[in-house]
């Protein structure tokens, strides 16, 4: 694996309140770590496709308006000037909707930014189903398995607001290219200022050895909240909040495969191509175990409210259940 | 010194060296883009032996150009210019597309030091200049940015939204060329899909349209003059070209967009510019520092 030290087991992080849990917006977790290395780091440049309101990149332009750049509806120029701007010694960071990110940019991206493997920063806001109201247009799913298959590309999916304002920080370190993922609605908050995150290195959020439950984004909450449903069913369930899927810490998943014997994935995302499809890479390599997969199942979003979305397209905490249930009848009929 | 400032007649020896590379690398790999490279070649050369400030032995020179061309295709005019400038042996251009080779079918920052950012996927490149010119004027930078676009990607849409922003951000420290020679590579330009009134649609988009005939080496020197000090908005040179220009057979024939002579035709094409396919390649052979090239001696 590129750059990431592999892990000593970690103990996990305190389990958040699953109950009653904090609310709070992951864009705007975007939007504070791009205040954090305003202040922090001189050569961080943000650039905007008319939309610094809902990608949230309008604090840092108030705070440093010599260093924003307004490009207009334009993601195809946006994504090359930020690579002359790269190319020029600056640390650009793009935002627009992960939608137009990944697809209407692709090309863009892939040619020019991580052919040259230039450290363009790539916010892909509005991610998953759980954008809610503006419908299939809006809704990325597709982004983890675009973004994975290219050449030098990072691929970081944060659960919530904390954790992608430190993986908004951790991301102009890396001197190469990477796209981070958030959503638009408020997400529940199980990660603290205090939190590690490490490009590349996976979270042990719960521990357990019957499953592994590895969720990455607002899923690692369901993840949770399916884990404790499944303890009340005497499954001690393991839970790997994987922030980053490419690199993915394919320590931590064979280890997952190895100690749990069975794995579900979760991720509010197309099941071709993402994180479901890069831990399989990863267990059927070296420790093929009995895997099922909670995503979007191969079809678009439709207009609604998030909450009634999850439970349509079959990503909400139940889902993650019968997909363990499902995952540990194979496990024992082997 | 970074900058040359060849005199007219050394610049013109020079794009006549440049054209016989492009024929003997193409002799040698078999494959690649013969047209544009060769339509390019005199404004190539006005841009790397006079106009640019580059400075091969030290790449990160931070006080240098930076130049970037979005057409990637027609890197046997690049690589030329590249190695007859010095940024490596000349000798290397027989390796062009092969295997083992440093020099790729499409410019690659890491395979070819001295490339800023790889292209070959067109309408892409006039908004990486457009970063760059950005991104040293917010440092401070006294520096020209140079991109390099064909006609045929003007059919592109994004080079319109590079267009407006670099007008929009007033960058006058960006100077485009476009390799007008009215060729692409199913046709003539204005039979695959029209793009005329070329320079009104640039004047209307607010850029400074300076046109020359892209061959006269003493017109492009003055226009890239003219581009320098033109303030407040960005410069275009709209250079006329000749798909093929230099080679009897390949003038004006869009065929030639995207295939290479064979040896006869590479050999024909020499001796039409007064050499030879051997003596050329002999020459390329010989220089095997990176330098500026020497001149290619008597006899040749």
């Amino acid at each position: 694996m590129t750059g990431v030290t592999p892990a000593a087991p970690q103990a996990p992080a305190s389990v958040p309140s699953l109950g009653k849990p904090e609310m709070k917006r992951t864009r705007e977790g975007f939007g504070h770590g791009l205040l954090d290395l305003g202040q922090r780091r001189q050569d961080v440049v943000v650039l905007v496709g008319d939309l610094s309101g809902s990608t949230n990149v309008s604090f840092f332009a108030e705070k440093f308006p010599d260093r924003f750049i307004q490009v207009g509806v334009a993601e195809q120029n946006m994504m090359c000037v930020a690579a002359g701007l790269a190319a020029a010694g600056k640390i650009p960071f793009l935002a627009t909707y992960g939608a137009f990110a990944s697809c209407r940019s692709a090309d863009q991206m892939r040619v020019t930014v991580a052919y040259t493997d230039l450290p363009v920063k790539i916010g892909g806001a509005h991610g998953g189903i759980s954008v809610g109201p503006d419908g299939a247009t809006h809704q990325a799913m597709e982004e983890i398995a675009i973004v994975r298959s290219i050449p030098n590309m990072k691929m970081i999916v944060p659960c919530d607001y904390w954790e992608t304002r430190k993986a908004t920080v951790a991301a102009a370190d890396d001197p190469h290219p990477n796209y981070i993922r958030f959503g638009r609605e408020p997400v529940p908050v199980v990660t603290g200022p205090e939190t590690p995150f490490v490009i590349g290195k996976a979270n042990l959020v719960r521990d357990g050895g019957d499953l592994a439950i590895i969720a990455c984004g607002v899923m690692v909450y369901e993840a949770l909240v399916a884990a404790q449903e499944l303890e009340a069913r005497g499954v001690r369930a393991r839970v790997l909040n994987m922030h980053t899927i490419k690199p993915i810490d394919a320590e931590a998943v064979v280890r997952a495969a190895r100690e749990c014997g069975a794995i579900v994935t979760a991720e509010e995302h197309q099941v071709h191509g993402g994180l479901g499809g890069a831990v399989a890479e990863a267990v059927v390599q070296s420790h093929p175990v009995p895997m099922e997969l909670v995503a979007v199942h191969d079809r678009f979003g439709r207009s609604g409210k998030q909450e009634e979305l999850m439970a349509a397209f079959g990503i909400k905490a139940p889902d993650v259940v019968r997909a363990a249930e499902r995952a540990l009848a194979r496990k024992r009929a082997r | 010194m970074p900058r040359l400032e060849m005199t007219l007649q050394e610049l013109k020896e020079r794009a006549l060296f440049v054209r016989r590379d492009i024929i003997a690398l193409l002799a040698r790999s078999q494959s690649g883009h013969s047209g544009g490279p060769l339509s390019s070649a005199d404004f190539g050369t006005v841009l790397f032996f006079h106009e640019m400030n580059v400075n091969p032995g030290r790449l990160d020179d931070p006080s240098r150009d930076m130049w970037h061309f979005s057409i990637g295709h027609i890197t046997p005019v690049i690589y030329s210019l590249m190695g007859e400038r010095g940024y490596f042996p000349l000798v290397d251009l027989l390796q062009f597309r092969q295997f083992k080779g440093h020099l790729q079918g499409h410019p690659s920052k890491h395979d070819t030091p001295g490339i800023e950012v790889s292209s070959g996927s067109l309408g892409q490149g006039l908004s990486v200049a457009s970063g760059m010119a950005l991104g040293s004027r917010m440092d401070g930078i006294d520096r020209r940015v140079y991109c390099v676009m064909g006609d045929g990607e003007q059919q592109e849409g994004q080079v319109w939204e590079a267009a407006m922003f670099a007008a929009h951000y007033k960058l006058d420290n960006i100077c485009g060329v476009i390799d007008y020679n009215r060729k692409q590579i199913d046709g003539d330009v204005q039979d695959v899909m029209g793009i005329a009134p070329l320079a009104d649609k640039w004047r209307g988009f607010n850029w400074n349209v300076i046109e020359v005939d892209g061959h006269d080496v003493a017109a492009l020197v003055q226009g890239f003059e003219i581009a320098r000090a033109t303030k407040g908005k960005p410069s275009l040179i709209l250079a006329h070209t000749v798909m093929g220009k230099g080679v009897s057979f390949m003038e004006d024939d869009y065929k030639w967009h995207g295939v290479p002579p064979n040896r006869e035709q590479a050999d024909q094409a020499l001796r039409e510019m007064g050499t030879s396919l051997d003596a050329w390649t002999a020459r390329l052979e010989r220089c095997t520092k990176p330098e500026v090239a020497p001149g290619p001696g008597p006899g040749v």
